[in-house]
């Protein structure tokens, strides 16, 4: 797979995962994904197991830090990082 | 510490515990001695019950509902797999610790498996039933009317697992339908068994695990330097009751959140985050800073994650009894999602 074609592999992977919570299914890749108020206890819980689960990295207490998770392109940032993509 | 806690749930075996004979041997079945006595005990002392037994379901519930007891027990395990993976299966249904079971069974064989694979559940022999209710680990501190509630809370529960995983859509539109209202008050001095037992029974969503007593408790809804939060959640199905505890020590410059917990029931509800970013608003309101400790246990990640997606920084790791220092920047508070309303009541009068 092309670095590009794993990139939009990831992005579509999150963004699958995130339909399953937020009504406003449609989030843009920049989009603040917490200025509407929906990120509770349990979204976030789930999408940090979510990350480790479906690519196989542990997300340690040092990467959550909530820029990490604001946006879809974040989120896909800090999965290339613990992947070692760069 | 794991053996000591106290009890939260207690599995019965049916043939020859609960009743004397055998279902499928056609016995005619006779209630035990004080079983129904200690059943009964146990429920009002807020500890939950559920089955784990060789049979087939369908006659064991029937003869159950003919004793009026099917009511008292929670996601009973009846068929004939292992008792140790039945007792596995109610644990995750009621989202408890193993270390919080009890088992009662009159057969060795039984006990010996469940204390082989789940060595943190303590077995009971069938004949020791009448000694049961004197058990300290039987014998909760306080009886709330939260304790006595239980069982009907987690029946309500139920209802509602049903309804969320029979809805196809996103969490949260499920969540819209329950029409959930949160409340967020001072404690008062009603309040303060229900918030010792919830310091001493909560250990997932807990940021710190401290426990305090019910006179600890009491001397801060006095002090000028405390606040201390309680908090309760209904829906269309009932109540909740109080599931949330927040403990503020307050300066003039500065909160910082000693506790902050919330019962595992209400887990997939979103609560936590309006509580903390309802004590985000308050902390800005007051133009002070807003600190909060954690302390890391095997059990608790939850909240220190809770706590960095509601955009708190670690200011100091580690120092002293483990205690990790958060700092929240109050910059930019979210609104309270619109799938609840938020109820506050006085919270400046203490």
């Amino acid at each position: 797979m092309t670095f590009q074609a794993k990139i939009m592999d990831t992005t579509q992977k999150i963004k699958s995962f995130l339909v399953k919570f937020i009504r406003d299914a449609d989030v843009g890749d920049d989009e603040d994904l917490f200025a509407t108020g929906l990120v509770t206890s349990l979204f976030a819980m789930h999408l940090v197991l979510f990350l480790e689960k479906e690519f196989q990295v542990k997300v340690d207490n040092k990467d959550l830090d909530f820029d990490n998770f604001r946006t879809v392109n974040a989120i896909v940032a800090l999965i290339e990082k613990k992947q070692g993509g760069g | 510490m794991a053996k000591e806690s106290k009890i939260k749930c207690v599995v019965w075996d049916l043939d020859n515990t609960l009743w004397d004979g055998v279902l499928a041997e056609n016995d005619a079945l006779v209630l035990r001695e004080n079983v129904v006595r200690v059943i009964r005990t146990l429920d009002e002392r807020g500890i939950l019950q559920s089955i784990a037994s060789r049979n087939t379901f369908e006659p064991a519930m029937e003869r159950l509902r003919s004793f009026g007891l099917a009511d008292y027990f929670l996601y009973p395990q009846i068929h004939w797999n292992s008792k140790a993976d039945s007792i596995a299966q109610i644990a995750q249904s009621l989202n408890i610790g193993l270390n919080t079971f009890a088992f009662v069974d009159d057969q060795p064989f039984e006990r010996d498996e469940v204390r082989f694979v789940l060595p943190e559940v303590r077995c009971i022999d069938a004949l020791e039933v009448d000694g049961i209710l004197e058990r300290p680990e039987m014998n909760p501190r306080f009886i709330t009317d939260d304790s006595r509630k239980r069982r009907a809370m987690y029946q309500s529960d139920l209802l509602r697992n049903q309804e969320e995983s029979a809805f196809s859509g996103p969490k949260e539109s499920f969540l819209a339908t329950l029409q959930m209202v949160v409340t967020i008050a001072p404690a008062r001095r009603e309040d303060l068994q229900r918030a010792e037992e919830l310091t001493v029974r909560t250990n997932q969503l807990n940021a710190t695990g401290y426990t305090y007593s019910y006179e600890e408790l009491e001397a801060f809804g006095h002090s000028e330097r405390h606040r201390l939060w309680i908090v309760s959640l209904d829906d269309r199905y009932g109540t909740y009751g109080k599931i949330g505890l927040v403990l503020l020590e307050t300066t003039a410059e500065t909160w910082t959140i000693k506790l902050l917990l919330m019962s595992c029931r209400v887990m997939s509800r979103g609560v936590g985050s309006v509580l903390i970013n309802h004590v985000r608003r308050e902390a800005k309101r007051h133009g002070v800073r807003l600190l909060a400790e954690f302390v890391s246990t095997d059990r608790n990640r939850m909240m220190y994650i809770t706590y960095k997606f509601a955009q708190f920084r670690e200011i100091e790791a580690l120092g002293a009894g483990g205690v990790t220092l958060l700092e929240n920047d109050l910059d930019t508070i979210p609104p309270f999602p619109d799938y609840v309303q938020v109820n506050l009541v006085d919270l400046d009068s203490h």
